[in-house]
């Protein structure tokens, strides 16, 4: 027996099967056991079999190196699960929905009258220095009024035990392939752990996400066009764009493949001539979409996508302009957002967030920089932050100055201590730090994935989750306790 | 089917067979001068002649020798026709369209992208080389294979097939070209001993000998064999048997007129025409223009079905 749980640091963090040392939680009990029943040797085999088998199938996310063209990378999956009840995903799922209702009410309201900014619950000043509000989309209404199609909601745990949204990502969040070919891998590598639990299935995805394209189309009557546009082969997500398209049994097209004609309708080019669109799933950024009104330089859109969509006869999801309520800035107001549109409390909790824009907050900030993470307000992927605990002197000084200089443009909040999960560490199992992304569909009904993508930080002690730095996944299981 | 895609199946389909044919030839020639006396033998240049690269090559080296033409052909990506070339388009080409090939299909084509690329070193020692460039083709073999077996036989298919035929009908006019030349251009007596091997190693370069035995019957001779290799219906990699799937493969495509009618008339030419009795150098000649008119049938489909022509129409009539 190679796994000793009565050696397993549990109680510095909180771990998401284990309470104590030798003590799993309850749900996690029999994962616990088989676990350790499990020789040096059956993990070792099981470890190169996962490889294999994700190298196999082909899981990658592509690093470009201009020596050598393009190189694909496994991305590393680790073989413990994540465990969760049904009973506690369940709440979470419902608090999920609440959010991203309100946030699409949200948006439609921002690009129609702006009520809530003349009813003074978010101040105008939150806009004035948006980078991802869009003035192209005012006075568009997309199908459903739904802006937000796909979100991806990043979720942690604190030491309290309490999760809390983190982030949401609404312009074109990626990691749904990897939770899917993960439980793939998982089946195949593991058939005998799924033996003791009624695991809930994520394999519906790519049909519910075909079911919402189609029901957005502008021509309902028709069997309507769906395509996934693709900025190619060099992008990083192109395996996750690959792989849907082939899913839902769609054409994956680049922005050649599209031409808008004088129509203002879409088409794509096929050997047999023209053919029309009607739903886009865009993998490309907003300001790429169309070199008439954005990006004057961009190769990747297509002249006259704009005008189409403007016009209601092409669908985009993510709506162009989404990513307006993905903004830091506009995160700290969520709870009023849903309270505004809604009339309710929020039910999946917010991190407490300052806003360095209000002077209270601002004092308070500026005199705990070396316990806060402080974040700007439209940087994703973790850039221009600062995580006070592990900075410089030299380093909170700059972030004062930033802040003096534009405190509109940024928020902060406690440092958390994220949860932890059992991870397989040189045969051994040690505690890394994971979250968690969930992705939402919303269209004439919202649908939540199946628990989501959980990221794993694989060096010991950090709280980066990122495939790029060293991040890793895990297979994410909600289990139906009384099944 | 999108324009891109056909036309990118169409090259996957061009880059591996041009894979396959590099490797056979290599292989055939290696063991053709182990047959041959020094004194005699071709060496590797007539190599570096079928795959037309003769002046990009000399801009770089300055001899023929063993390890050079070998380096040159192998894995030099800057030289326009080799293996690592053809390889590194032939998974750049399916990568794009992986969402519509067989997954099989695109891991196999990874996996011999990447044993080619880590075993390149095999190929300068002779006593690996056999069996290096031998996996090579095996794998393409499967590849072939696989497409036949699990991908839907629809338009994309027959682009596949309209592919691999035209470039397996170039590469086989190439190889003809190259190697009759070499063994009429010498009117030294005593290359005749060993006419019959070369003549042979002709055959096998194809692996056409033994079907050359079981279909033609007669003894080897230079008119004979010019005749299976150019005529032969049943010969998979004669010329006019790749044509006429071309041919075939195109029968069901829409608005096919153009490209059948110009199939239609290289087809004519290549059953027409005597070419067991043409000099050496009408036979050549006879040969460029072959291949010219192979470029126009390619020419024709990329006008008719593909992205790249498909933008060229649009920019003429912006213009």
């Amino acid at each position: 027996m190679t796994i000793e749980w009565k050696n397993y640091q549990a109680e510095k963090f909180y771990d998401e099967l284990m309470i104590a040392s030798n003590k799993a939680r309850p749900c996690g009990k029999k994962l616990a056991k088989y676990l350790a029943s499990l020789s040096n040797s059956d993990l070792e085999t099981y470890r190169i079999a996962t490889e294999l088998s994700i190298k196999e199938i082909g899981v990658s996310f592509t690093v470009y190196n201009q020596e050598e063209g393009s190189i694909d990378r496994s991305w590393p999956l680790d073989i413990f699960p994540r465990i969760m009840t049904k009973t506690e995903w369940q709440k979470i799922e419902a608090g999920l929905k609440q959010r991203v209702q309100a946030l699409n009410l949200f948006i439609a309201d921002l690009y129609g009258e702006q009520r809530i900014l003349k009813d003074g619950i978010v101040p105008k000043e939150v806009f004035k220095n948006s980078k991802n509000f869009r003035e192209q989309c005012i006075g568009v209404k997309p199908p459903l009024g739904i802006w937000a199609h796909i979100c991806g909601s990043d979720l942690v745990r604190d030491k309290d035990g309490v999760m809390y949204v983190l982030e949401d990502n609404l312009r074109v969040p990626s990691g749904v392939s990897y939770m899917l070919e993960n439980r793939l891998v998982m089946k195949r590598v593991f058939p005998e752990l799924f033996e003791d639990y009624s695991i809930l299935p994520v394999d519906d995805y790519p049909s519910k996400l075909f079911d919402m394209l189609a029901s957005i189309s502008p021509r309902p009557a028709d069997y309507p066009e769906v395509v996934v546009l693709t900025p190619g082969i060099y992008n990083s997500a192109y395996f996750e764009h690959a792989y849907l398209a082939q899913q839902m049994g769609c054409e994956l097209v680049e922005g050649r493949d599209l031409v808008v004609h004088d129509d203002d309708c879409v088409y794509m080019r096929t050997m047999r001539g023209l053919k029309r669109v009607d739903v886009i799933y865009r993998r490309i950024d907003d300001l790429f979409l169309d070199p008439e009104v954005f990006n004057k330089e961009s190769t990747l859109g297509v002249p006259g996508l704009m005008r189409a969509w403007r016009k209601n006869n092409v669908a985009l999801a993510n709506a162009p302009g989404a990513g307006v309520a993905d903004d830091k800035v506009v995160y700290a107001f969520v709870p009023k957002i849903i309270q505004y549109y809604l009339g309710e409390e929020i039910s999946l909790p917010n991190v407490k967030t300052y806003i360095c824009m209000y002077e209270e907050d601002r004092k308070y900030v500026l005199a705990n920089l070396d316990k806060l993470v402080v974040k700007p307000a439209n940087e994703s992927g973790g850039y221009g932050m600062l995580v006070g605990p592990s900075s410089t002197k030299k380093q909170q000084k700059q972030f004062a100055e930033l802040i003096k200089s534009n405190p509109g443009n940024y928020i902060a909040q406690p440092t958390l201590s994220l949860s932890t999960v059992p991870t397989l560490v040189k045969n051994k199992v040690e505690p890394r730090h994971v979250d968690m992304r969930p992705f939402i569909l919303s269209s004439d009904r919202v649908e939540v994935t199946t628990g989501g993508l959980t990221r794993v930080a694989l060096v010991k002690n950090s709280l980066v989750v990122n495939s790029s730095q060293g991040g890793g996944s895990k297979d994410t299981w909600i289990v139906d306790e009384e099944a | 089917m999108l324009s891109r895609v056909v036309e990118m199946i169409y090259w996957t389909a061009r880059y591996l067979e041009r894979t396959e044919n590099l490797a056979r030839l290599i292989n055939v020639n290696s063991n053709l001068l182990l047959d041959l006396p020094k004194s005699i033998a071709p060496g590797w240049e007539p190599l570096i002649n079928i795959t037309g690269t003769r002046e990009s090559y000399l801009e770089q080296h300055d001899d023929f020798n063993e390890r050079t033409v070998l380096a040159y052909l192998v894995n030099q990506n800057n030289s326009p026709s080799s293996l690592a070339k053809a390889l590194s388009g032939a998974r750049e080409s399916a990568r794009t369209i992986r969402d519509v090939i067989p997954r099989e299909s695109w891991e196999q084509i990874n996996a011999l992208y990447l044993y080619a690329k880590d075993n390149s070193n095999k190929v300068f020692v002779k006593s690996q080389r056999f069996e290096y460039l031998n996996n090579i083709i095996l794998r393409c073999q499967t590849l072939n294979g696989l497409f036949a077996g699990t991908m839907n036989q629809d338009e994309g298919y027959s682009f596949l097939l309209i592919g691999r035929n035209l470039e397996r009908a170039d590469m086989t006019t190439r190889i003809i070209d190259v190697r009759s030349a070499d063994l009429l251009a010498d009117e030294n007596q005593s290359l005749q001993p060993f006419d019959l091997i070369q003549w042979m190693s002709v055959l096998k370069s194809l692996s056409a000998y033994q079907m050359y035995r079981r279909s033609m019957q007669v003894k080897i001779n230079r008119s004979a064999v010019l005749k299976f290799l150019f005529q032969s219906e049943v010969f998979p990699r004669a010329p006019y048997h790749c044509i006429a799937k071309v041919e075939f493969s195109t029968m069901d495509l829409p608005n096919n007129e153009a490209p059948l009618r110009l199939i239609g008339r290289v087809k004519r030419d290549l059953i027409d025409t005597d070419v067991g009795n043409l000099e050496q150098e009408a036979l050549h000649e006879y040969i460029d223009q072959l291949q010219l008119s192979f470029i126009n049938i390619g020419d024709a489909f990329s006008e008719q079905y593909f992205l790249s022509g498909n933008m060229q129409h649009q920019q003429q009539a912006d213009s």
